[in-house]
C-alpha cells in the first residue's frame, strides 16, 4: 500500500529558518503502527528515500498522540536566500506519496 | 486565582485579515486578557533585512481596530507580539501610531500604551562577543563570530516574558512588543497572575496559532483558552471548528522539528507526558506539562543581511533534444557570464522549473517535462552588474550550441527579452542564543497615556 493511500496528512514546513520538518499523519492506530514497523520510513529509509546523507536529518520522532511520524531535515542554505527554492518549506514531502509501506 | 481566560484571533496579526465574527463571539465569553503575535521568520529574511513589513498597512489596522475597540470596551488588556511581521523598531512604532489614530479617530478614554523595544544593533552585539558573551548556534549553526555581524544589517533579540509582566506591572492596557516569543505573550499575563511557568508555557504553546489548533482547518478564526493551574482548555469560537485531542496533539508538532519539547526564553516546556482530553465534542483539556527553568539566562537574536542586488529573467524550452541537454545549456550560458564576470564576486542560480525547480537537492523523480521554465536569478553588488549578469545568463541560452540540435533558429523561449528587478538578496545571518545577565536586559519598556 503507498503511504499517500494509508495516512490522513503529509506535510513539509519550516522550523525556524535552517530547518525544514515533515509530519506524517495516520487516521488509525493500525495504520500508525504498520507505518512505525515499516524500515522505508524510518530514519534509514527517510535517508535513502531523500537520497541524502543520515546527518541531513536532523531529528526523527514518532509521536503516539497524534499517531504521527515526524523528521527534520537540515536546508542546505537558510530559507529566503538566493538560490533557494520553497521560502516555506512547504512543498518538499511529495516523494513520500508513493513509499511502499510493507 | 481560580482561572484566567485568554483570547486570541489570529497567528499572525495583519497577515490576512482575522474573521471578526468569531472574534466577537470570544469577546462576549468574557475574557481576561486578549493576545495575538504578529511576526515570522517564515517570511524570509528580507522584511528584517530591509526593516519592510510584509502585511498592507490596511490589514494590520483592520485587526488592530477590531481588538482595540473591543477590548477598551470590556477594558480588557491587550498584548500584542512581533510588531509588523518584522518586530524591530519601526514596527512597534508603526503599530503605535496605528493604535493612536484608531483611538483618536473613535474618540476612546485614556489608556495606558506600553511599548517594548527589541532591536539590538550589530555593534552592540560585537561589543558583548569582544567582552567575552557567548552566542551559541542554534538548529546546529556554529557560534556567532564577529565575520557573521560584518554581514549582518539588522538584528532583532526575541523576548521572553519578562518585559510584558513589567509592562503588566505598571499598569499597561496595551501592549505592542517588538520581536517577541510566541509562547511567552501568551505566558507573560498568566504568569503575573501567579501561573506557575509549565501551566503559562503550555497555554501559550498551544494559542499561538489561533485556529490552527482546530479542525477542520481554518484560518483566523478565534481560539479561547481556559487556564487553571496544571490544566489548560482550549475551545474553538467558531461554531464549526472543534478542538479535538487528535486536533490539539498535532498542533504541538507544527512548524517545530520535536512535538516533545519547547524553548522558550527562560526553560524548556516539557511535553512528553502531556494528556490530551476532550471534555466535550469541541474543547480539548490537557495536562501532564512540565518546565525545566534555565539556569545561565540566554536570549534568542535573529538577524539578516544584504547579499547585494537582485534580477530574475524567464526562460522556456519546448524542443525534446534541448530538454533532455538542459544541463549543457546552463553550461554554456554560465560559462558566458564567467568569461566576463569571473567566478566570484556575483551569484547566478537556475532554477528549472519541469525538472527539479520545488525541491533541487531534495528532488528524487527523474523524469523531465515535456517543457521546461528556468528562471535566471543574478545577485551581484550593484543593480547594473546584477541585470546584466541576469541578462547574459539568459540571453546566452538562446544561443548555446548544441551539435546535433535540429532547430538552429534560438535554443529558447523567451517569455520576453527583458530582466525584471526583483527585491534585493537578504540572508539569515544570525540565528542565535546570546548569553545575557538579566533576561530583560536587551528590550527597552515605554510607557505612555493615549490620547
Amino acid at each position: 500500500m503507498k503511504l499517500r493511500d494509508l495516512a490522513s496528512t503529509i506535510r513539509s514546513k519550516n522550523a525556524g529558518v535552517d530547518l525544514i520538518t515533515f509530519d506524517i499523519l495516520f487516521p488509525s492506530q493500525e495504520a500508525y503502527e504498520r507505518a512505525k514497523a515499516c524500515p522505508a520510513l524510518s530514519r534509514e529509509g527517510i535517508a535513502r528515500l531523500f537520497r541524502i546523507p543520515e546527518e541531513r536529518i536532523y531529528s526523527y520522532v514518532t509521536f503516539d498522540p497524534a499517531r504521527a511520524i515526524k523528521f527534520t531535515l537540515r536546508r542546505r542554505r537558510p530559507s529566503g536566500s538566493a538560490g533557494e527554492h520553497d521560502l516555506f518549506g512547504a512543498q518538499q514531502y511529495a516523494p513520500l506519496f508513493d513509499v511502499e509501506v510493507t | 486565582m481560580t482561572e484566567i481566560r485568554l483570547l486570541t484571533p489570529t497567528g499572525h496579526l495583519g497577515f490576512t485579515m482575522l474573521e471578526a465574527e468569531s472574534f466577537r463571539r470570544g469577546m462576549a465569553q468574557g475574557p481576561d486578557f486578549v493576545v495575538a503575535d504578529s511576526g515570522s521568520s517564515d517570511i524570509g529574511p528580507h522584511p528584517l533585512g530591509a526593516d519592510e513589513q510584509c502585511s498592507p498597512v490596511e490589514w494590520q489596522t483592520h485587526d488592530l481596530e477590531i481588538m482595540l475597540l473591543a477590548c477598551r470596551k470590556q477594558g480588557v488588556p491587550m498584548i500584542i507580539g512581533s510588531a509588523s511581521d518584522t518586530g524591530t523598531d519601526r514596527g512597534v512604532d508603526s503599530y503605535v501610531q496605528i493604535i493612536r489614530d484608531v483611538a483618536r479617530r473613535h474618540g476612546l478614554p485614556p489608556f495606558r500604551l506600553a511599548c517594548i523595544y527589541a532591536q539590538v544593533s550589530p555593534d552592540e552585539v560585537r561589543r558583548r562577543l569582544r567582552a567575552g558573551a557567548r552566542c551559541e548556534g542554534l538548529d546546529g549553526r556554529p557560534d556567532l563570530t564577529e565575520a557573521d555581524l560584518d554581514r549582518t544589517d539588522r538584528i532583532v533579540a526575541v523576548m521572553g516574558a519578562e518585559p510584558i509582566v513589567a509592562a503588566l506591572e505598571a499598569g499597561a492596557d496595551v501592549i505592542i512588543c517588538g520581536r517577541s516569543s510566541d509562547p511567552a505573550i501568551f505566558a507573560a499575563p498568566l504568569l503575573w497572575k501567579g501561573m506557575d511557568p509549565a501551566t503559562a508555557y503550555y497555554a501559550g504553546k498551544v494559542l499561538e496559532c489561533a485556529s490552527f489548533c482546530a479542525e477542520p482547518f481554518m484560518g483566523k478564526e478565534s481560539v479561547l483558552g481556559t487556564v487553571r493551574p496544571g490544566e489548560v482548555v482550549v475551545e474553538p469560537m467558531h461554531p464549526d471548528q472543534r478542538c479535538t485531542p487528535l486536533s490539539v496533539a498535532s498542533h504541538a508538532m507544527y512548524e517545530r522539528a520535536t512535538p516533545f519539547f519547547e524553548h522558550v526564553p527562560g526553560g524548556v516546556l516539557d511535553m512528553r507526558h502531556c494528556r490530551y482530553e476532550a471534555v466535550d465534542e469541541r474543547r480539548c483539556r490537557v495536562t501532564g506539562f512540565a518546565f525545566r527553568p534555565e539556569t545561565a539566562p540566554r536570549v534568542k537574536l535573529e538577524g539578516a543581511g544584504k547579499r547585494g542586488e537582485r534580477c530574475l529573467a524567464i526562460v522556456g524550452f519546448r524542443d525534446p533534444d534541448t530538454v533532455a541537454r538542459i544541463d549543457e545549456v546552463l553550461d554554456w550560458a554560465r560559462r558566458k557570464v564567467e568569461a566576463r564576470f569571473g567566478r566570484e564576486g556575483y551569484e547566478l542560480h537556475y532554477h528549472v522549473y519541469g525538472r527539479d525547480g520545488v525541491m533541487r537537492d531534495l528532488e528524487v523523480a527523474d523524469r523531465l517535462a515535456h517543457e521546461l521554465c528556468v528562471i535566471v536569478e543574478g545577485v551581484a553588488p550593484d543593480r547594473r552588474t546584477a541585470a546584466e549578469i541576469t541578462a547574459m545568463g539568459a540571453r546566452q541560452m538562446f544561443y548555446a550550441r548544441l551539435p546535433g540540435v535540429k532547430g538552429t533558429a534560438g535554443t529558447a523561449a523567451l517569455m520576453s527579452d527583458e530582466v525584471l528587478h526583483a527585491r534585493p538578496a537578504y540572508e539569515w545571518t544570525v540565528n542565535h542564543a546570546l548569553s545575557v545577565q538579566d533576561p530583560s536586559e536587551l528590550f527597552r519598556l515605554h510607557l505612555t497615556t493615549v490620547p
